[in-house]
């Protein structure tokens, strides 16, 4: 049964997926311009322009240039840039373990902070701590990215000139310069995230909390501390990674900006080139691949609460 | 009603005073919005002018109280009409047959599943941004979300004894959609909406810092922190004033739904993207 729930979960985010794909070339492909016209310019003769519409296969109707753009994505080919002229493919390759090592980063810093902010305020519940913590967490998410990036900035690259206020990393640094590059964009990375998963931590064990086993420890007599690391802790471990899988897929827009600012080469900077640039097939190939890592992270999270939830499990 | 407590007052404050500065900002301006009048870019605060001059020598209160206006307008704009196209899609997929439903809401999932900024970022590359894109933007971005919690709301409600009654009674789809459904979800929606709201400040903001939102010579809260970003090194008020006017109004509206919904934190958390 748990078997066919997963799969389940499964196939429909490779449906959800699917639809994502045609949203986003239904988008970029409705343009009321001609890409081939907009490259070329206005002064480009009608020969040149009707000769790149074919080279980019413009001429055929809509579904199968769609359909050929998804066979490109799933073979791993998702085509050539307009502008650089160089593969999709080779571009997003350069530029995602980059993102990819931000994002790990950046979970290795929140998850910790966020678990222990997120028990602290589910143990000591309605406490004043607890309260402050409400207030503290509800303003962090509401802040703007670029708001935490300026004021970091300002103050440990302005003026206490401890960090670099632009990130460049080169192949062989040492560890203390890779640590005072990436700084300032993790740090800006977290303050959104570690407010959001400490919330719905406290929501996760403040539900355990308030089942009847629980109850029951405390009428035997167990001290808290012991209550809510032995018995409530164990048994919300399975929301608790499914909070951590939600807020992990909130990044996806922070890196966008923070990867702005800072000058970092990754993948979501790329995406606003692209943007700039109106170069489609980048700017397609990169907004699937933040879809499907959005995925991604919803579908863990899904299957985690599946696995964890033995309700679910023998139903 | 619920009582409005500690840190709900201070949300209560912050957002009149935005309302206020929304509404009335341009009229309390000193200077001109396009006026270059400081002899001096990037001054500190005080002196002539409040909050010092921006990267032109322009005057930063007054370009901060216009810029006000886009944000708060554009945003309560497209959070209105996120939230009023939700609701009335859930209502209709709700009320009808199964198989719409089901449509409906699978297409919502495969819109939910683009994250926001990154739908607007692909809207905004094919079809440029003018002030009424973005309004669509942001609010076909933020509609599947209300959309989410308003069917989730009616499928309830329809299973209420009396939706059952006027369903008996021989009452129209339409008729309990909009006079037995509707009236119960308001108060909910309204929180969702406040939410929504700022999502749609955030998204657009930060549209407008990319360079890819609100466009010269118009300027919203977050074009102005794109235009003095030049300014970051001397640490200028240029720069920080309207990113704190951004954070001071979402913090305010946050701040104000949790101390409103009576559930508390569970409203505040759905569906934050």
């Amino acid at each position: 049964m748990l078997m066919i729930l997963v799969a389940k979960r499964i196939l429909i985010a490779a449906f959800t997926l699917l639809l994502v794909s045609f949203v986003i070339f239904a988008i970029t492909s409705l343009l009321p311009g001609d890409a081939a016209q907009e490259l070329l310019g206005q002064s480009a003769t009608p020969e040149i322009v009707a000769e790149l519409r074919e080279q980019l296969g413009l001429n055929q109707p809509a579904h199968i240039r769609y359909l050929n753009w998804l066979g490109g994505l799933l073979t791993g080919d998702p085509g050539t840039s307009m502008v650089s002229n160089m593969p999709v493919k080779d571009i997003i390759g350069e530029r995602l373990p980059k993102s990819l090592i931000l994002a790990g980063l950046t979970a290795a810093v929140s998850v910790p902070l966020a678990l222990l902010i997120g028990i602290l305020s589910a143990m000591y519940r309605d406490s004043r701590l607890d309260r402050a913590l409400n207030v503290v967490t509800l303003s962090m998410i509401a802040v703007p990215e670029f708001l935490v990036a300026t004021i970091a900035v300002i103050v440990f690259a302005v003026q206490l000139r401890w960090l670099p206020s632009i990130t460049i990393v080169s192949p062989d640094a040492s560890f203390g310069e890779l640590a005072r590059a990436y700084a300032l964009p993790v740090m800006t990375l977290c303050f959104v995230v570690v407010a959001q998963m400490a919330r719905m931590t406290r929501a996760a064990v403040i539900n355990q909390l308030d089942s009847s086993y629980v109850e029951m420890a405390i009428l035997k007599g167990a001290r808290p501390t012991r209550i809510a690391l032995q018995h409530a802790l164990p048994n919300a471990i399975g929301p608790i990674v499914n909070a951590i899988a939600l807020s992990l897929s909130y990044l996806l827009g922070g890196a966008i900006i923070v990867e702005t600012i800072f000058n970092y080469p990754g993948v979501a900077s790329l995406m606003v080139n692209a943007v700039t640039s109106r170069d489609m097939p980048l700017l397609q190939a990169c907004a699937m691949i933040f879809s499907g890592a959005y995925l991604l992270m919803v579908l863990i999270a899904d299957i985690v609460a599946i696995i964890s939830n033995p309700k679910l499990r023998h139903q | 009603m619920t009582r409005i407590q500690g840190s709900g007052w201070v949300g209560l404050l912050l957002v009149l005073m935005w309302l206020l500065v929304a509404l009335f900002g341009p009229m309390l301006a000193h200077y001109e919005v396009g006026a270059i009048v400081a002899p001096d870019v990037f001054e500190r605060m005080g002196g002539a002018h409040f909050l010092g001059s921006d990267y032109l020598g322009r005057d930063v209160l007054s370009r901060l109280m216009n810029g006000a206006r886009f944000t708060v307008g554009l945003s309560f704009g497209a959070a209105l009409l996120a939230s009023a196209s939700g609701a009335s899609l859930a209502l209709f997929s709700a009320i009808s047959g199964r198989w719409i439903d089901e449509t409906v809401s699978r297409l919502m999932d495969a819109l939910i599943s683009i994250p926001g900024k990154i739908l607007a970022l692909v809207i905004v590359a094919a079809f440029g941004s003018s002030m009424l894109l973005l309004l669509l933007i942001a609010a076909i971005s933020y509609m599947p979300g209300a959309f989410r919690i308003a069917r989730s709301l009616a499928v309830n409600l329809n299973q209420m004894d009396y939706v059952q009654v006027a369903r008996a009674r021989g009452e129209g789809r339409v008729h309990i959609a909009i006079f037995e459904i509707l009236p119960n979800m308001i108060h909910p929606l309204l929180a969702d909406f406040g939410l929504r709201f700022v999502f749609v400040v955030l998204l657009l903001s930060g549209l407008s810092f990319l360079g890819l939102g609100v466009q010269p010579p118009d300027a919203d809260l977050g074009s102005l922190v794109r235009e003095n970003i030049s300014g970051l090194s001397e640490a200028a008020p240029a720069i920080i004033a309207p990113a704190m006017a951004i954070a001071t109004l979402t913090i305010g509206v946050n701040l104000l739904i949790d101390s409103l919904a009576s559930g508390g934190r569970s409203v505040t958390d759905e569906a934050q993207r």
